[in-house]
């Protein structure tokens, strides 16, 4: 495994400083702060309950948070609504699928596209020919994201129809159908059978090859420890450890909290 | 293709005036449906597609038909400028109104379009000076296009069948561009549509006073055709009633709608011999619509004859 920290630094994609989120007294965030560079594996780890998934939601603009700061190459996301952070270049997947049920597989990926075209209502309502063009174009960056995630044959069926493993599949290609800088998967592997599981190891390494930075949240550690660079460990809303999957593995606290002692993953 | 169901209606708008000139049928209750059409594809827009509720359409239905009529009777206004100026009044007040009232979800943006509509009836009727009270507007001058003065009922229907088809045709386009991908996400997950880069305010609005547009054109259409308007004709059973039009032929479907629009037109002219039972008779119907079709008219009926067609064909081989 290679360790990042040992190298040079270069400057963080994205900084969170002490980040502090609480929902009516009880603290889900409690003054978390770290980094990530670009184009690496950041992985999020801790027991349910220890902050990941509001983590995200607040890197997402969903929630404001009550103190702290969060900057994405170094812009400062606090305060902005989710559509002008998408805009900055960050994607994301949702534990619970947000898919567009009442769509085809295809126009979920096309609107995945969405921040990449620029036709607007008029030029729509007339089918202008520069929109016709556009929607073309829209088509194959949409067949080429669903292409990368091996969806090609499921393009016209309708995104409610498939069964649970393809419907996280096509969340994940509408998310990098939007060609982000920095790509937040949240529990890609829940529900996924173990080669559902490894088919997404190797998706998530192609995306890293392609340049996107990616965190990760995810409960099936022998995919954090195999896929990741770095991994976050929370929990009750705090940073318990940072490091390098091997690093977390030694750190007697982590075993403490969350890994358990007894338990050994191969890397 | 991608506009062959528009072609082949189309094709029957234009036909039905040279097999049957001068048909009641055709040149009286195809006025009234094809503007209703015109009503329920664009409050479509807004409900199948947005999935916002809209119980006070008649108001912008009503604010086109107004603006065309004081500005021509009383300002001597030519037709085409009032026309455009009901659109922009129209559009403005959807506009305004839809910031606060689009924050607004379900039964709370039901009522508040219903209470927008509610406003709006009581203004024309209050507004006597204005608007002429509840006796309403009458001597509405000819609508003149360019030079053109449209006459009689033969004119009308191409008039109306023209502006319907147009609707259709906006309508088909914008539900399929990144436009209408980007309302129909916001329907299917907001939270996920915000993160794919959509602003769902700003969506909702547009489409808000597109569909606001829709309706303020048709009241324009409405009281030059008809050289006269009353608050009746805009009051909450019409809101009500194009709701139903929507609902009833199938939400997220233009020409669902087109066709509730159609049907509940006919429904009407063809229960007028029930005098008293007319509306007894009307809502069972309704109702037995959304029992046994649950997906409206459009859907249903289409899937009908698709079973039927394949139970045919299936019994061919059999015999074969």
């Amino acid at each position: 495994m290679q360790n990042h920290a040992a190298m040079t630094n270069p400057p963080p994609l994205l900084a969170i400083e002490t980040l502090e989120q609480s929902f009516g007294g009880v603290m889900a965030l409690a003054g978390i702060s770290f980094q990530t560079s670009a184009n690496r594996i950041q992985a999020i780890i801790g027991p349910n309950g220890a902050g990941k998934t509001t983590l995200f939601n607040v890197l997402c603009g969903f929630y404001q948070p009550a103190a702290g700061s969060l900057r994405f190459n170094g812009q400062e996301l606090r305060g902005l609504p989710p559509h002008r952070i998408a805009a900055l270049g960050i994607a994301r997947t949702f534990q619970n699928l947000q898919l567009f049920f009442n769509m085809t597989v295809l126009e979920n990926v096309m609107v995945g596209c969405h921040l990449r075209a620029k036709t607007g209502l008029l030029a729509a309502a007339l089918r202008l020919s520069s929109v016709r063009h556009e929607e073309q174009q829209l088509r194959e960056w949409a067949s080429e994201a669903l292409e990368l995630c091996g969806l090609s044959g499921q393009s016209e069926r309708l995104a409610g129809a498939l069964p649970y493993g393809l419907m996280k599949r096509v969340e994940m290609a509408r998310a990098l159908a939007a060609k982000p800088q920095l790509l937040l998967l949240d529990e890609p592997a829940a529900g996924l059978n173990d080669t559902e599981t490894m088919a997404l190891r190797d998706l998530i390494m192609r995306i890293r090859a392609s340049g996107v930075t990616v965190l990760l949240v995810e409960h099936h550690m022998p995919l954090v420890m195999s896929v990741s660079d770095r991994l976050l460990v929370l929990d009750y809303g705090s940073v318990l450890a940072e490091g390098t999957p091997a690093e977390i593995q030694a750190d007697p606290r982590v075993i403490a909290a969350y890994l358990g002692g007894a338990v050994q993953y191969a890397v | 293709m991608r506009l062959t169901g528009f072609f082949i209606f189309a094709a029957s708008v234009v036909l039905l005036p040279v097999l049957f000139p001068d048909n009641y049928f055709v040149t009286v209750v195809g006025i009234a449906a094809g503007l209703h059409v015109i009503l329920a594809v664009g409050l479509n827009l807004l409900m199948g597609y947005a999935g916002q509720i809209s119980l006070g359409h008649a108001a912008f239905f009503g604010m086109g038909a107004y603006a065309s009529a004081i500005l021509t009777t009383r300002f001597s206004w030519p037709s085409l400028l009032a026309m455009l100026a009901g659109l922009w009044v129209a559009g403005t007040i959807a506009w305004l109104l839809a910031r606060p009232i689009l924050r607004l979800r379900g039964h709370y943006l039901a009522m508040a379009t219903l209470g927008f509509g509610i406003i709006i009836h009581v203004i024309l009727v209050q507004a006597a000076h204005w608007t002429g009270g509840p006796d309403g507007l009458g001597e509405i001058p000819p609508l003149n296009l360019l030079g053109w003065t449209v006459d009689g009922d033969q004119q009308w229907y191409g008039v109306i069948a023209a502006a319907m088809l147009l609707s259709i045709w906006l309508s088909l386009n914008i539900v399929d561009s990144r436009i209408g991908r980007a309302l129909r996400a916001v329907r299917g997950s907001e939270f996920a549509a915000q993160m794919m880069g959509i602003d769902a305010t700003r969506a909702k609005t547009q489409i808000f006073v597109v569909s606001a547009l829709f309706a303020a054109c048709a009241g324009s259409l409405f009281a030059h055709q008809q050289a006269f308007v009353s608050p009746d004709s805009f009051s909450l059973m019409i809101s009500v009633e194009l709701v139903t039009m929507v609902v009833l032929g199938g939400m997220a479907s233009t020409f669902g709608a087109a066709c509730g629009a159609i049907a509940l037109t006919l429904l009407h002219e063809g229960l007028v011999v029930f005098e008293d039972y007319e509306m007894l008779i009307h809502g069972a119907l309704l109702m037995a619509v959304m029992i046994f079709l649950p997906q409206g008219l459009f859907a249903g009926v289409s899937q009908g004859v698709r079973r039927g067609w394949a139970l045919i064909a299936s019994r061919q081989r059999h015999k074969g």
